[in-house]
């Protein structure tokens, strides 16, 4: 049995999009806070702080997990991987965001880092995905730009590039 | 919208965890998936001394098939059950009305029991384990002991379970090949129901149980009934279960939606 109080900062342990990272935080910080705020990885959002909203959305230990519902202690020893981790270089954008940004997918951008997530983790487990699934899956996310029928185009569009980047692959 | 300062346990054995709500009692909380009781956290209603952490005890996540029940251990996640591969066959209700429980992204993290726990008279869950007639295992330092569920709903998020009990797991009767139905109407898929039934057919004729229009899920059972028979049962229950206007919804149109898709539901299961 481990037992943090609740005034002291413990270390927090977890592989950041493939990285070793370590901070302090005590026993009520969020995960969205940890990351933001101890790691200075901004990249994800924190909108609504009640688990409505998605744009905190990340993945510990290939699980879709709302980082405001998730206390940083809980994920000590686990891997995360945020918005941070999706573009394949500095320079580069993924193939996911590449479509995003032709089909204009994003105006504010608040809501985007949440939703890229759950698409990234949902076309690797489902690459040739229904509309009707991906407007499922993004019910789960709030943008009030109201962007949803571009969001869904690039979407789609990202899921058939995929398709084709793997058989190209298979092929070789 | 941070929750205000508790302590934290991550329990490596179940005796902890009894242990531990047996001194702190009502000043501390299970954590499991964490996607009701973080968000009270936050927004600080509720302020727990003490956060019991269960995920890492393995022997909390089992699933189990047996003697006519499904055992789903505290530690079991929602996208965990729905992704087994016995649930269509053993509890085909569970397996149409999961889908309907949060979104995709709260699935993955929150767990069966901890939503029964939290037991908010418009989530799916407590509507099931009334429908299906399941219980509640519940165990303290002090004993072990099973509810069902139509005896650990007490009133809007309030249930039998003392404050030094640990919901262990929840059974439900298997009904396999037993017809069912589900509907629910929300603003959105995913967000709380304005309301919600299940059908489910009996030796006797069926039972609807309905969610979001009473503090608790509220079940009836009916021999067949058809026609206008079926028009006045449905409008009594539908009277009986004192609904409310809020800002979702007036009570006029939860009763007309308890009457509609309660109507429809039946037909499917009696058809």
């Amino acid at each position: 049995m481990t037992r943090l109080a609740a005034h002291s900062r413990y270390p927090v342990r977890l592989s950041l999009n493939d990285t070793p990272v370590e901070a302090e935080a005590e026993p009520r910080m969020l995960l969205s806070d940890f990351l933001r705020h101890r790691i200075g990885a901004t990249g994800t959002h924190v909108g609504c702080e009640h688990g409505v909203c998605g744009a905190c959305t990340v993945i510990v230990d290939g699980m879709l997990t709302r980082s405001c519902l998730t206390l940083a202690a809980q994920v000590d020893g686990c891997e995360v991987q945020t918005v941070e981790g999706l573009a394949p270089s500095p320079d580069r954008l993924g193939i996911l965001q590449q479509a995003f940004r032709r089909n204009h997918a994003l105006q504010c951008g608040f809501c985007t880092a949440g939703i890229l997530m759950s698409l990234d983790h949902y076309l690797r487990r489902n690459p040739s995905p229904r509309e009707a699934d991906i407007r499922d899956l993004l019910s789960g996310h709030l943008c009030r730009c109201t962007g949803y029928t571009p969001i869904i185009k690039a979407a789609l569009e990202a899921a058939a590039e995929l398709a084709a980047t793997t058989e190209e692959k298979s092929d070789a | 919208m941070k929750p205000a300062a508790f302590d934290y346990i991550r329990a490596e054995a179940v005796d902890e965890v009894l242990e531990g709500l047996s001194k702190e009692g009502g000043n501390a909380r299970v954590l499991a998936g964490g996607q009701s009781l973080m968000a009270m956290l936050n927004m600080r209603l509720a302020r727990p001394k003490v956060l019991i952490d269960i995920m890492r005890l393995t022997e909390l996540s089992r699933i189990e098939d047996r003697a006519g029940a499904v055992t789903i251990g505290a530690g079991v996640r929602q996208a965990t059950l729905l992704a087994w591969p016995e649930l269509t066959r053993t509890l085909p209700l569970l397996a149409l009305a999961l889908p309907w429980v949060g979104h995709v992204q709260t699935r993955s993290r929150g767990t069966i029991c901890g939503s029964l726990a939290h037991a908010d008279p418009s989530a799916e869950l407590p509507l099931l384990l009334v429908a299906l007639g399941g219980e509640v295992h519940l165990r303290s330092t002090r004993r072990r002991r099973r509810v069902s569920a139509s005896e650990f709903f007490v009133g809007m998020m309030a249930t039998a379970r003392a404050e030094d009990e640990l919901i262990e797991a929840v059974s439900f009767p298997a009904h396999n090949g037993g017809r069912c139905a589900f509907r629910e109407v929300a603003r959105r898929h995913g967000d709380f129901a304005i309301v919600a039934c299940a059908a489910v057919a009996t030796p006797t004729g069926v039972r609807l149980t309905v969610g979001g229009v009473a503090d608790v899920p509220m079940a009836r059972d009916w021999p067949c009934l058809d026609g206008s028979a079926l028009d006045d049962a449905l409008n009594g229950f539908a009277h009986e279960l004192d609904a409310r206007d809020d800002v979702h919804a007036t009570a006029r149109y939860r009763r007309d939606l308890v009457r509609i898709i309660g109507r429809d539901l039946i037909g499917e299961v009696l058809q």
